[in-house]
């Protein structure tokens, strides 16, 4: 995989797996499940 | 869709368009349903009778979507059946276009209705009946609770072993590499913020009937993060299992990878399986976890589309659950019949490109205009903003009265141009008259005539149903 490619996937993941299991925890904290 | 906008610049403009559209969006939806307790029709009446009919369309939308649908649903049934005997190895295109489809020549020559799909379809429509005749608790909610961990743990499961295949970088690279001359085109942006509004199911009814269950004191900027982002970082791992194997089928045939890319319809039936058969002895199992993962998710997506329909009956009509999921299920059956006619694949081609290019984005565009421009937002922002512990601020606002109103516009009027100056995918005239424009026609009149109706029980237009009706 080129360099640019892989930086793109890795903010990807970042952003949007972060992003969901931030707001699934703080979700589950605030017992909105 | 990735690789025609720019790899990896489309995911960062698609991050943009979820923060400045998609969110908002599903924020005010949430917010509609929420305060006004009904489904799409009964929120916009209680808004504004004026409002009403917006509602209807929606759910005329809902109707013709799930009629089509269903049929992907079962192409998905069956061909998890075939995986077990790799019946599609030899002639994956020929299978599905033949022995799956009986696909004819043209819209108009239906070839009779294809009996192979005869008992997926009956399945489909036989869980979707059940899960929505025993109501949210008892049958959607339940299996979602089941549906969605198993989804996730399948999608996984082909996800690691796709990226472990030998050429599967070559995919990943394909789909990731960032073309950044495309970052200030304009086609990539209108593309993204297309995009998000399929992803989501926004601006066609269902958020705004599933919000109105939601309990009084429910966090609903949080449900809406935590919806929008599920939502979204499950399409890139879903995005990821797919491209890493067709980066395999790619290395083990010995060609580039855009040789072998697809997209829609061919991309799932016809490459991904000639992919699956690359995988050797463990072509069967991944064959058939595909291909039941996508039933699952087909059929979550269907059991949705059809609550929203059939709650805003309910709503009007002021009937039990159990009638109107009888009566609705039933004539939605019979009509997709057509889909599993020999012309199935082009009608849907027609239907779809018209629901969701049309119907979706400008019922989203009159949506964002009537509630940020005419009705008085701020209430709703209030109301939102009540229950929230993330405020929708002036953020929110600007989204909804300026930047979704832009961009959903200048996409519907791009299309709708484009459509009149050369034919849908150079389909008959008369074709996308009667499949496209008529149905069009359909979803506009039939709102207003729907809207005409009288209540049933117009107590409802005042207190919305309570939460016992339904």
């Amino acid at each position: 995989m080129s360099g640019s490619a892989l930086t793109m996937m890795i903010i990807a993941m970042v952003l949007l797996w972060g992003g969901s299991a931030y707001f699934l925890i703080k979700a589950y904290n605030s017992k909105s499940f | 869709m990735v690789a025609d906008n720019g790899g990896g610049i489309f995911f960062l403009v698609y991050l943009f368009a979820l923060l400045t559209a998609g969110i908002p969006i599903m924020i005010l939806e949430f917010g509609i349903g929420h305060k006004y307790r009904g489904g799409a029709p009964l929120s916009f009446a209680k808004m504004s009778r004026k409002f009403e009919w917006l509602g209807w369309s929606q759910v005329i939308v809902c109707f013709f979507i799930a009629v089509y649908y269903v049929l992907v649903i079962a192409w998905a049934m069956s061909y998890f059946y075939h995986s077990i005997s790799l019946g599609y190895a030899d002639d994956p295109s020929g299978f599905f276009y033949n022995n799956v489809l009986g696909l004819t020549e043209g819209p108009f020559e239906l070839g009779g209705i294809q009996t192979q799909l005869l008992i997926p379809l009956a399945i489909a429509w036989a869980i979707n009946f059940i899960a929505i005749y025993a109501g949210v608790k008892g049958g959607i909610e339940k299996l979602a609770k089941i549906f969605i961990p198993v989804l996730f743990l399948m999608v996984v499961v082909i996800a690691v072993r796709g990226s472990t295949l030998p050429g599967s970088a070559a995919g990943l690279n394909f789909m990731f590499e960032p073309d950044f001359s495309r970052l200030f085109d304009f086609k990539v942006w209108t593309a993204a913020y297309g995009q998000i509004f399929f992803d989501l199911s926004i601006a066609f009814a269902i958020m705004i009937t599933y919000s109105s269950y939601l309990p009084k004191k429910s966090d609903l900027t949080g449900n809406a993060f935590t919806a929008c982002f599920t939502n979204c970082g499950f399409s890139l791992l879903a995005g990821i299992a797919v491209f890493s194997i067709l980066g395999h089928m790619a290395h083990s045939q010995g060609v580039a990878v855009q040789e072998v890319a697809g997209d829609g319809v061919g991309l799932a039936f016809v490459t991904f399986p000639a992919a699956i058969t690359t995988l050797g002895g463990m072509a069967p199992l991944f064959g058939m976890l595909f291909f039941l993962a996508l039933t699952m998710a087909g059929l979550t997506s269907l059991i949705s589309i059809n609550e929203a329909a059939i709650a805003a009956l309910m709503d009007k009509l002021d009937m039990k659950r159990k009638k109107v999921t009888v009566v609705y299920t039933g004539v939605a059956a019979i009509c997709s019949l057509v889909i599993a006619t020999g012309a199935g694949l082009y009608i849907l081609d027609i239907v779809d490109h018209f629901t969701n290019n049309f119907g979706i984005v400008f019922g989203g565009l009159i949506q964002v205009l009537l509630v940020g421009w005419i009705f008085n937002l701020k209430s709703l922002q209030d109301h939102i903003n009540s229950v929230s512990e993330i405020k929708a601020g002036s953020w929110w606002v600007f989204s909804i009265k300026f930047i979704t109103p832009l961009v959903a516009g200048y996409t519907g009027i791009m299309t709708l141009v484009g459509d009149i100056k050369v034919p849908y995918e150079g389909y008959p005239q008369e074709a996308l008259l009667v499949m496209g424009w008529l149905v069009l026609a359909v979803i506009i009149v039939g709102g207003f005539l729907l809207s005409r109706l009288k209540w049933k029980n117009e107590i409802y237009l005042i207190e919305g149903v309570k939460d016992n009706v339904r």
